[in-house]
């Protein structure tokens, strides 16, 4: 087989089934490899201080990395089936709580990034997408994404992570409906309503799936060019702290019968601006280390899903107390889940 | 011929502005390469994700950053 084959449309459909061996080939092969090197090849005794904390790393890292690369590959294909433009065609003309609960799920898939939340709210509002709507997808868009799914299934496994998902989507579709509920139109910049928004034809294009396969590609490249750094930090404290912290020291700060751990996890999480890939591998060791799973579930949420840097994007579009309304009703949703969960485990 | 890239200032939007003058340089042409980071203005050619990439006064792309080839095939394609 020549080289050149993958260059042609067939070969680009066949690439990733074959790259796909490789990659569960490592995957699988990356635990008794890490264990070879620290505890074998680097003679170094289990349970010891620098051995755990190199484990965890050597393991942890390309285990996320390697995740991350395959997941983000399907996400960016899938992703071409969802563009915003779509999203705002589904959600034309939906009203109250249906308009809600898809406009949180469209939020998971719709390719999003902070920086284009202004022209997306524009395209919405001009599409007549009610306000609620609009922030259940803005609620849902940022808090929901592949990365954070990832490295909750990474580092905590499939039950946090669905655990994670479902109680994110139920805050993006309740808050999105209360805030709807509130009648705040008045409280966006009355120039928003006044813009007229033009129309371009582009995104009707048919795709071959080979383009689609591209922007899987794509994805991975940038993607996991910008959070790889991000990663490797969170690992690598989240392996000091592993090795060296010792066990049951969070439970005095972050434990079960804190209370006011909760409320306060998500007030110190709002300004905090880390994305999913940094604080994920840190909350997972500080619960390993005694933390509540709802406390650190409402500290995740609370840094993940309001970051300051939306909320200054977002003041151009609306009002300060909108703004404020916003923070506030997803923070008590956020609470209420951190509670939630402290109660039932 | 007048390209624009459509964009508030975020990372992407820059890496899209050079890599249209490195194609631009690099095809030879004449060309207006202008930024437009004015919200009002973006909206006006309907796009819904940063950054934009228009060139004689229609929208080619929006919402990634494609490779400089890319760009010079897209310019080729509209001038």
């Amino acid at each position: 087989m020549k080289f050149t084959f993958f260059n042609t449309q067939k070969g680009k459909i066949i690439l990733p089934v074959v790259l796909i061996f490789v990659w569960y080939f490592v995957y699988h092969y990356l635990q008794p490899f890490t264990d070879w090197l620290i505890f074998s090849a680097l003679g170094m005794t289990k349970g010891e201080h620098l051995a755990e904390t190199l484990w965890f790393f050597i393991f942890e890292f390309p285990k996320v990395l390697l995740l991350l690369t395959l997941i983000i590959f399907f996400v960016g294909i899938i992703r071409t089936f969802f563009t915003p433009e779509r999203t705002k065609k589904a959600l034309e003309g939906k009203r109250t709580f249906t308009g809600n609960i898809m406009a949180s799920m469209l939020g998971i898939v719709t390719p999003f990034c902070s920086c284009s939340a202004i022209p997306l709210f524009f395209g919405f509002v001009e599409a007549g997408v009610p306000l609620g709507v609009t922030f259940s997808f803005l609620i849902a868009a940022p808090m929901i994404n592949e990365v954070a799914v990832v490295l909750l299934y990474g580092m905590f496994g499939w039950k946090v992570a669905l655990i994670y998902i479902t109680t994110g989507l139920t805050i993006a579709i309740i808050a999105g409906w209360v805030i709807g509920k509130l009648k705040l139109e008045k409280w966006v910049e009355p120039w928003v309503y006044e813009t007229k928004v033009g129309h371009n034809t582009l995104g009707d294009k048919k795709l071959h799936f080979s383009d689609r396969i591209k922007f899987g590609y794509e994805a991975i490249k940038e993607i996991v060019g910008k959070v790889w750094l991000y990663v490797a930090l969170g690992i690598a404290v989240g392996a000091g702290a592993h090795g060296y912290v010792p066990a049951e020291f969070m439970a005095s700060f972050m434990g079960k019968d804190v209370w006011y751990a909760v409320p306060l996890s998500v007030l110190i999480g709002i300004p905090l601006y880390s994305n999913a890939a940094g604080i994920i591998p840190i909350v997972s060791v500080l619960i390993e280390k005694g933390a509540a799973l709802g406390t650190a579930l409402a500290f995740m949420m609370s840094v993940i899903g309001l970051s300051l840097p939306e909320m200054i994007i977002l003041r151009k579009v609306l009002k300060m107390p909108l703004i404020f309304t916003f923070i506030g009703v997803v923070g008590v949703g956020i609470m209420m889940v951190g509670f939630l969960f402290n109660f039932i485990f | 011929m007048e390209i624009k890239v459509l964009g508030t200032g975020c990372a992407n939007c820059k890496t899209l502005e050079k890599g249209v003058q490195i194609a631009v340089e690099e095809l030879k042409i004449e060309a207006k390469v202008e930024k437009v980071e004015d919200i009002q203005k973006i909206m006006g050619y309907g796009i819904m994700r940063t950054p934009g990439l228009v060139i004689n006064e229609k929208v080619v792309l929006s919402g990634r950053v494609p490779s400089v080839k890319e760009i010079k095939e897209l310019i080729e394609k509209h001038k």
